[in-house]
Order: C-alpha cells, then structure tokens, then sequence
C-alpha cells in the first residue's frame, strides 16, 4: 500500500494543537562473553556462521541453559531503573515465522518480566527555555535472545522489498538482549523530540555507567522504536499510536518524534485516523513510512518456556547487587555540580555541549575545573564546531589539556602560545610537550635572552625609553608590545615590564 | 455440535504455517472438530484458585557460568541446509518485515 | 552359538564380555544377523549401522586386551529410537521432514551410553515425532510387534519395543510423553520404563512435548531395564529441567526384588468399562500375585485422572505445535516448492504440508488452537489447572500406598489398520499411563502374561513417586520373578518362532 506524500503541518503549529505522547522500547544487546542460553562467544563482526552450535541454530533436541551474568547485568539495570524485581518469574515463547529465528519462536518473558514499575529522571535542554525535568516512568525490563541477521539479495535497493533471496547468519542468533519499556510519556509538549532524545541518551549513559553493554548505537548494541500517539489539547482521550522502527541514532530519535507529530497532525487535520501501525525511520530524509499493512495482529501464542525452570533471584542477592551499584550518572553530576560549584545553567551549559565527562577526567588529570571548563567550551568547541565534529571526536584527550592547563599555571606558557600548543596537538604533532618543543613555543623566562630584547627595544624607540625615564611608567606598554613582537609572544610580559623598568630607571 | 469451524481450521493452517489441500482441510476440520469437543472436558473441572502447572517436578534458578565454549564450524553448521551462499544460509525472499 | 547369544539378557551378556567368554564383536555380529534374518518382517529398525557397531565392538575387544577397565554395559548392543540425535546415524524422527538428516551433535543419553561400552546397532522405528501409540504414523511405514506380525507393536517407541521383544537386540531405549514406552512394551511383552521427569537428558531428544518428554529404557528382564536406567540417566546441566541428584538406586531394588510389606494402591480409575477383559483379568490376578508376595493391596482413588487425557491431549499439541516450528525448510530438512519464485513463508508452508504427516499436522493445529488468543485460558490454561489436580491426587495416593498399580493400557495389541482412521480411539491406548506424565513421577510397565482372549502380551503398570524410581523395580522384580517361577520360564519364551516357515506364511498373507 503506498501513501501519498503527506503534507506535513508545522511542528510548532502541531504542539500548539495536540499533546503529543511519546513511549520508547529499547533493546540492549548485553556485553556478556557468551550468548544468552548456550557458550557460543557473543562477539561482533566474526564471520558468518562461525560463532553457533545446536543450541543458537535451534537444532532439533536441543536445550537452552540460562547464562547467569544476564540474569545479574539485568536485575541490575532495573535496579538502577528503580524498578521492583521479581521475586519469581518465567520465561516465555513469542511464537512467529521469520527465517531470522532458528526456532520460529523467540525466548522472552511475557507476562512475567523480571523488572517492573521503575522511573528514570532526565533533564531536557531545549533552545531557548530553561531546562526541563521529566520523568519517564519504565513499564517493564525484561530479558530475551536476539534473532540473526538476514542480508536482502537481488532487487535493485539491497532492501526486502523486491529482493529475490536473502542470506542469514546467526551469529546474532541467542545475544542476550534486554528490553527496556518505558509508560507513555505525556505533558513534554513543543519538547516531545528533545525529551525522547534526552531520555535515550541518560539511559544510554547509565547503562554504559553499569558496565552492562558497550551501547554502540552504530553497531546495534542500542535500538530504538519510538511511540508517539496525539492527543487533542484540553482532551483527555489519548491517540491511537504508531510504532516507528529502525531508529538508530540518538539524531534519529529526535527527528522521528518530530516527524510523527507532524505528520499525525496533518493526518488528523485532513479528518482521518491515525492507522496504528509500525512504521520505518528513513534515515536518509528523516520521514518514517509505513510498514507493509498487515491483515490482522500477530497472535503470539505466548505460553510458559517448558525447557527452562523459573527464576527466583534471592533477595540477598538482589540487595547485595543494590549496594554493589556504581555512581549513576545522574547522582554524578550533582555530585560534579556541588563541586565545582557550578550554577544548573552552568552544568546545563556543559551538558549540551557534551562536555561534562570530558572536563571531569581534565579536572582529574589536575586542571581546575574552571581551567577546563575555560578550555573545553571555549576554543575547544570552536574548534570542533569547525570541523562539524562533536567535542569527544576532537584529537585531544582531557589529559592534554590538563597538561596544557598546568603549563600556562606555571608560566611557561601564555593564553596565546597555550593555543597554538592545542592547534598543534589537535594536527598530529604529538603531546603539549612534544609540540612546545618542536615549535619552540616556550614562554622565554631566560633574562639574559630577554635583556637583549630589552636592550634592542630600547634602542629602537629612544622617544619611549625617555619618557618612561622621566617618569611616564604608562609609557612602558609600548616597549613591552615590541618586545613580545620580537619574540613572537613567548615573552613573558610581566617580566618584560620589570627588566625594561630596571634598565630605564 | 461445531465447535470449530473450516475458516477457523484454515487460520490455524496459516499460523502454523501448514499448506494443506481442500480435502485436507475438510478431514481435518472434521477430526479436530470431534477432538476439540473431547478436550475440552477440561473446562467441566472445577479449579477456582488452583495454580497452573507448567513443570512438573519443581526446580529454580538452573543456570550457566558467563563462559565460552567450543562452536560448531561454519561447515557442520551448514552441512545439513539446502542452501548456501558465502557461507550463510540462503532462503527465499522474505516478504514481510519483522 | 550365534543364536545363543541373541537369546542371552544384557546382564548375561556383559558378564561373558567381561569375563572374556565371548568377545564384543561376537556378540555384535550375532545380533545383525538377527536383524538380518528378521527386520524384513518386524521392521524394527528404520536404520541399521553394521559399521558403527562393529567399529564400537572393536573398541570394546581392545579395551579388554589392554587389560582397561570395562563399562557396566561394555558390549551389550543397544537399538536407538530415531528420535535421539546420533552424530555418525542419520535421525528421522520417523518424519519425511527429517529424512536422511545427519545432526552434527550426539544426544547425552546415546553418548553416555557409548561411554558405557554399550554397542548402538541403529535406529528404531517410531510413530513421527513421537505422536501415536503404533508406529503406524511414520513416514516409513509401520512395524510389526513380533507376537502376532499383522499387529502394532505399539508406540511411539514401536521399533525400539519390537527389537528387544524380537532378539535383535537385549536392551532398547526410546521416550515416553504419554506412555510411548510403557504401552509398546506392554503390548509386546517386554519391560519398559519411564524414569521421572528430569531423571534422564533431554539434551539431543528431539522434542515432542518439552515438559512430558522422558528418555527411559526397554529390555526383556526387569534388571536389564534397571542397568539400562542407570547408565543412561543423571543430571546433565545442557538439560535446565534435568533433577541435580543421584539416580535412584534401580539396580540394588531390581535385585531385592521383593514386596513383603509394601502398600499398593489400586487406582479405581484405572479399570473397568472400556478395558478388555482378557486384559482385566491378567491384571487382577498381578494383584493377587502381589498380594500372596507380602504386599498390602489397597484402594486408592484418583478422581482426576479421567481429566488426563484430555488435559495431556492440549499440553502436548500446545508444546509440540511450538517445537515443531523450526521445522521449515531454511537451515535443514527438506525444503519443497523453492522454485525461484516462491516467498519464504510459501516454502515453508510448502515444506510443512508436504513433510508432515497427518497427526502431525492435527496436533500442531490442536496446540495452535489451544494456545490462541481468547482460547488460552479455557484450553491451555484449565488443562494446566488439571495438571496440578493430578500431581495431587498422586501426592494424596502415595500417603496411602508405596507405589500404584494398574493395566498399562486398556487392550492389548490392535490389528495394523484398525484405529488408523479414527484419532480418538488411538488417543484411548494412552489412558492410564498420561497420568504419570503430568506428573512426572516414576512408572513402567512389565509383562503380567498373556490374555486369555486373545493370547497376547498384558503388562502391569507400576507407578512410584518423584525420585522413587527403585520402588517400582523392586515391586517389578517381585513379579517377574514369581511369574517366570509359576510359568517355568520367561513369557517371551511363548512368542513365535520369527524365522520359521510359519512366519514366513504368516507375513506372506499380510502384504
């Protein structure tokens, strides 16, 4: 079925009308060394069909057996989410066809997930209002095995439609993966996009935090389907919703809430109904489309997993998992603002600019935290924006800076020559140190290399040098200026100043 | 008395993914007919409040270290498929999105 | 000497190994010209593997020189039911879908069972995937049950319980879902148990119903049973539901043999309308015979058990209907229809109808009924209610008595053909034994004589509790003694001659 083309309404002029809802699921591929229910490595990029057995390829007879660490990375995670733990739960089967699934049924937990009922608090930044709290209260995370991955052949997009075969491996088949289901989310208006990204975001940071996954967007280890459903301003009667897929940025995020309440709102404007549907984010123009219609809802049959037994996590354990919790970013940041007695605006500032992780490790590395925030958010960011690269792309480590930092708190280096240290570290040309060095960028602070300066500064401007000897100090200013010039500013200034003064006096 | 009708035995057929003749369907329509009627003599049980069981002899918690262990190679995996391409299982295009 | 040794029980034969009276290659080539001589009429075997055997046989005859040491079972042969994964026998589950299937992986049952020296002559025949109480549902054609060729041999392990009651082999393993190795053992004369659930891996059985399925084993004495238990059982972490604790001592209570004491409990369930006569009256006289052991005879009622089989007729469809789905034609199998054109999901379809036999097909669709959404909770659901009503009534009978008794199943061994066409009436064999598969306490059943109306095989079923496998060997061991002593001589003695002229007559008029 193909759509026309929609006529898209303005986003403002959309949340001025509707309420936007949004929901997300997320699934999480675990970082553990074996898969979900058998001792197949659990590695990316091997070769096709190089990293199964029985077990993952769904042989006939064979058994899944639970892999402990996913049981403990997942009570931990909904821990972390402030959820309930399940003190008893199953596991279940989702029965469908799909040649990516060896069993033609998936391994999950349906009405028995062992994490419900928990929140996680993110802050939106939005462009020109105050930052935001929100609440994203999580439905449920629950534990299943991923399927394996099929490769569209023939046809002329590489896509499914029109292919002529396609080609699985399963590699992929049996990952522990964990599924994150937040309530509908409502009330966060004109920034519905801004909230979905921002809560992704602080999930994908506390996940990294726990150690759970290496969360590469890239590399599928974190994906998104977005919910976004309209509600008609001053109504209480929520929208029918859509499911959009294949969101595999936090970028994509945004852009696909965004899109959803434009075009949902152009849909409703026209006097339709929302179709609840799952639709497709296209990276390429930012739109989503609609999936091929299907003619009736998937009966999943889902029933107890005969092959495995129940899961009872011993309350000692989860507490002990509890107290065993690392810093979470949020507890973090507060911790970080109170210390370096920063104002919300201040952290918000850093925040947005994706800098708070890299101040922090600058300010371990012995910078002040005004030092680094000066250096990040200042020429740094220019620097990157430049570029059109984010500021953990630069090629300079927060220890860089730090030593950079340390060199103009010594003196040896000025604001001037500190930055052109940075241009040559961020060219390649190696540490702070190795840079001063080759491009001999030192502050001078040898008086008998000044003093010839001095000397020749003198002698070049006997006006000057006869006013300041008859009292005008002020004067001074200029023979400094020629000094500096002299030594392409790796004077020190204020030396200057004294030695010309001692000359003249 | 029908307890299941021929529509809903081919529905059960497309789930399961059974491609069945016309005279197929009517046979079986007939057979699951009479054995649903029999089954569901379940229903005549009275069984407020009784937990269901869905394992026999109770255990919990079974699990596995976080450990590798050997794979099959590429060539026992695929030995038995009917068809193989760069070393991957080739199937007929598949239609619908997941 | 070639005969003898096919007449000899496995513990007979693993002695003469061990003792060096006859080599293990002996013994093996023995028992393939057995099969030789008479699987064209029992149809026992579905896949013989004269070089696997002979090849095992070797290595036994070499430990033995070397002076190593010697497993319990160390050249007793052994026949396989299809059903379990063998990396150098094809598996076929008795399914077209599966025909000429290598797996690339060896069940822990089969491996534990080389591991104890025993010799696998091949692969049995069985009712497809395990559905069906006569062989008569395999893709290749039923097999014959050796007392009488024109009849089943029961099922699904129908080919494993021919073989052993046909000497072609002294010990048999298959699986029981719902009596699959208790009814063909019964209607063939021999012994055959079904440990409890989670006493023996499922790792490598390919899977009918996950939480009934049992491995267990098929003999002609009850100590070979025994032997054959206690080799091929015990925990194995790739099996999640398999139990974590010693198996129970079966051997040592097969050898006690004795019941002065015990309580058993006949289950009133379990008998009258609907149950042949002949069958009834072997069955009441195996009670006296307890009775005149030492035994206390009591009644016990089980009120839900006439909920059983229509419980287990929606628990197993529902399982099954889900293992069965990898069964598609994408990674192994057969593939039909792939002519370039088609969509997967029409190539499996294709595959699907075209693989699967008919209760196959019926019960995949009884399971996707029962599951459905809006049908769960009064089919699935309500018979997952009866289940736990059933493990209480056995929990309440066992209060009363030490182990339960009754016929294995209701008749003894129906003409090929004749329930064929009507599911339920088959569904019927499987009466008295369904309930201890809800349960997934202990059972089996060992030969109790012949009926008096027909002249054919009855067996006893005893029942024991959770993890209570030895009390049923004991009480089994009891009666096979006293029987073998009152008769002068094993039941299976009676059965005829399989190479005569008179069999030959016999299967001509059949084919």
């Amino acid at each position: 079925m193909t759509e026309t083309t929609p006529r898209l309404a303005g986003f403002t002029d959309a949340v001025a009308r509707y309420d936007p809802v949004i929901g997300l699921e997320t699934h999480v591929e675990l970082g553990t060394r074996s898969k979900m229910f058998c001792g197949c490595p659990a590695v990316f990029g091997a070769a096709p069909n190089t990293q199964v057995c029985p077990v993952c390829l769904g042989l006939p007879g064979s058994l899944p057996v639970t892999n402990a660490a996913a049981i403990e990375y997942t009570i931990r995670i909904g821990l972390a989410l402030n959820c309930s733990i399940a003190r008893w739960c199953r596991f279940a089967r989702k029965n469908y066809f799909y040649p990516d699934m060896p069993k033609n049924f998936q391994i999950s937990q349906y009405d028995e997930p062992l994490c419900t009922d928990g929140w996680l608090d993110v802050t939106v930044h939005a462009e020109d209002a105050p930052p935001r709290q929100v609440r994203v209260e999580i439905e449920r995370v629950h534990l299943e095995e991923d399927t394996g991955k099929s490769q569209h052949v023939g046809g002329s997009t590489g896509r499914i439609h029109g292919a002529e075969y396609s080609l699985v491996d399963y590699n992929r088949a049996g990952i522990p993966l964990v599924e994150i289901v937040t309530k509908p989310v409502a009330g966060t208006g004109e920034l519905a996009p801004e909230a979905a990204r921002a809560y992704v975001t602080e999930l994908r940071d506390l996940l990294r935090a726990l150690g759970v996954s290496g969360v590469r967007m890239e590399r599928g280890e974190l994906r998104c389907d977005v919910n976004v459903s309209l509600s008609p301003k001053g109504s209480d009667r929520w929208g029918l919703r859509t499911e959009t897929k294949n969101v595999n940025s936090l970028r994509s995020v945004e852009r696909a809430v965004r899109y959803e309440i434009e075009r949902q709102t152009a849909v409703l404007d026209a006097g339709q109904r929302v179709t609840q549907e799952t639709r497709h984010f296209q990276e390429a123009s930012g739109t989503t489309t609609a999936g091929r219609s299907k003619e009736e809802a998937q009966d999943y049959r889902y029933f107890p997993e005969p092959d495995l037994v129940p899961i009872a996590p011993a309350p000692e354990w989860v507490e002990r998992l509890r107290a065993s919790l690392p810093e979470l970013p949020s507890a973090r940041r507060a911790r970080l603002q109170a210390q370096w007695q920063l104002s919300d605006l201040d952290m918000a500032a850093l925040a947005n600019a994706g800098a708070l992780d890299l101040v922090a490790e600058t300010v371990a590395a012995g910078a002040t935290p005004a030092d680094a925030r000066k250096w990040w958010l200042g020429e740094l960011r220019q620097r990157a924006n430049t570029a059109g690269i984010e500021l953990a792309e630069l090629a300079v480590t927060p220890a860089q800076v730090a030593r950079v930092s340390a060199l103009v708190a010594s003196g040896a280096l000025n604001d001037k020559l500190a930055r052109q240290v940075l241009d040559g570290v961020l060219a390649g040309e190696g540490s702070p140190d190795e840079v001063v060095a080759a491009r001999g960028l030192a502050v001078v602070s040898d008086d008998a290399a000044l003093l010839a300066a001095v000397d020749q500064a003198i002698a070049d401007n006997p006006d000057v040098a006869g006013k300041i000897r008859s009292g005008k100090i002020a004067a001074v200013g200029v023979l400094v200026g020629a000094v500096i010039k002299a030594t392409r500013g790796q004077a020190d200034a204020a030396r200057v100043r004294e030695l010309i003064l001692e000359r003249l006096s | 008395m029908s307890s299941i009708t021929r529509e809903e035995v081919a529905h059960l057929a497309h789930l399961a993914r059974l491609s069945l003749a016309d005279s197929e369907l009517d046979h079986l329509s007939a057979q699951l007919d009479v054995i649903i009627a029999a089954v569901a003599r379940v229903q005549e049980v009275a069984a407020e409040g009784i937990p269901p069981t869905s394992h026999a002899v109770p255990l919990t918690n079974v699990f596995r270290p976080d450990e590798t262990t050997p794979c099959l190679s590429a060539e026992a995996a695929l030995a038995g498929a009917p068809a193989v391409e760069d070393q991957r299982f080739r199937v007929p295009r598949i239609l619908a999105e997941d | 000497m070639t005969a003898d040794l096919t007449s000899l029980t496995a513990a007979e034969l693993a002695a003469a190994v061990a003792a060096g009276e006859v080599s293990a290659t002996e013994v093996a080539r023995a028992h393939l010209d057995k099969i030789a001589a008479v699987d064209g009429r029992v149809r026992a075997f579905l896949h013989v593997s004269a070089d696997v055997a002979l090849a095992a046989a070797r290595a036994v005859d070499a430990r033995r020189a070397a002076g190593e040491p010697l497993g319990p079972l160390a050249g007793v042969p052994v026949a396989v039911k299809d059903v379990y994964t063998t990396a150098d026998m094809p598996t076929t589950c008795g399914s077209r879908i599966l025909d000429g299937w290598l797996p690339p992986y060896e069940s822990t049952v089969t491996r534990r069972l080389r591991g104890a020296g025993a010799i696998p002559l091949g692969k049995t025949n069985m009712d497809e995937f395990a559905m069906g109480s006569s062989t008569e549902n395999s893709a290749f054609g039923p097999s014959r049950n050796p007392w009488d060729l024109a009849r089943v041999p029961g099922g699904s392990s129908g080919g494993s319980s021919a073989a052993v009651a046909a000497f072609e082999a002294p010990l048999a393993i298959g699986t029981d879902t719902g009596g699959s190795i208790r009814q063909p053992a019964a209607v063939c004369g021999i012994v055959g148990a079904k440990p409890t659930y989670g006493g023996s891996s499922r790792y490598g059985v390919v899977a009918f119903a996950s939480s009934l399925d049992t491995p267990g084993p098929l003999a002609r004495t009850v100590l070979d049973a025994a032997l054959l238990h206690e080799a091929m059982s015990g925990h194995d972490p790739c099996d999640s539901t398999s139990i974590d604790a010693p198996v129970p001592p079966v051997v040592a209570a097969a050898r006690q043999a004795d019941v002065a004491g015990l309580r058993v409990g006949v289950v009133t369930e379990l008998g009258g309308e609907g149950y042949q006569p002949g069958v009834l009256s072997r069955f009441g006289e195996a009670v006296e015979l307890l009775e005149s052991l030492g035994a206390k005879v009591v009644e016990v009622s089980c009120p839900h058990f006439a909920y059983a089989l229509p419980a287990y007729y929606l628990i197993a469809p529902s399982e099954c209907s889900s293992n069965l789905a990898r069964f598609d034609g994408m990674r192994y199998g057969l593939r039909a229809g792939d002519d370039g054109t088609r969509s997967a999901e029409e190539v499996m379809s294709l595959t699907r109808g075209e693989g699967f036999g008919a209760e196959v097909k019926r019960r995949i669709m009884l399971g996707t009924y029962a599951l459905s959404s809006g049908y769960y909770d009064a089919y699935y659901g309500k018979a997952q209610q009866v289940r736990t009503l059933v493990i209480h009534d056995f929990e309440a009978a066992f209060e009363q008595a030490d182990v339960l008794v009754s016929p294995a199943t209701p008749t003894t061994a129906f003409r090929i053909g004749e329930r064929a066409d009507d599911p339920m009436a088959m569904y019927l064999a499987d009466l008295c034994t369904i309930p201890s598969n809800l349960a997934g306490n202990a059972a089996l059943s060992v030969p109790c004589g012949l009926a008096p109306d027909d002249g054919l095989p009855v067996g006893l079923q005893v029942m024991a509790p959770v993890l209570g496998d030895d009390r049923m060997y004991r009480v089994a061991a009891a009666v096979e003694a006293a029987l073998v002593t009152r008769w002068g001589h094993p039941l299976l003695a009676q059965a005829p001659e399989l190479t005569s002229a008179a069999a030959e007559a016999r299967s001509a008029s059949d084919d």
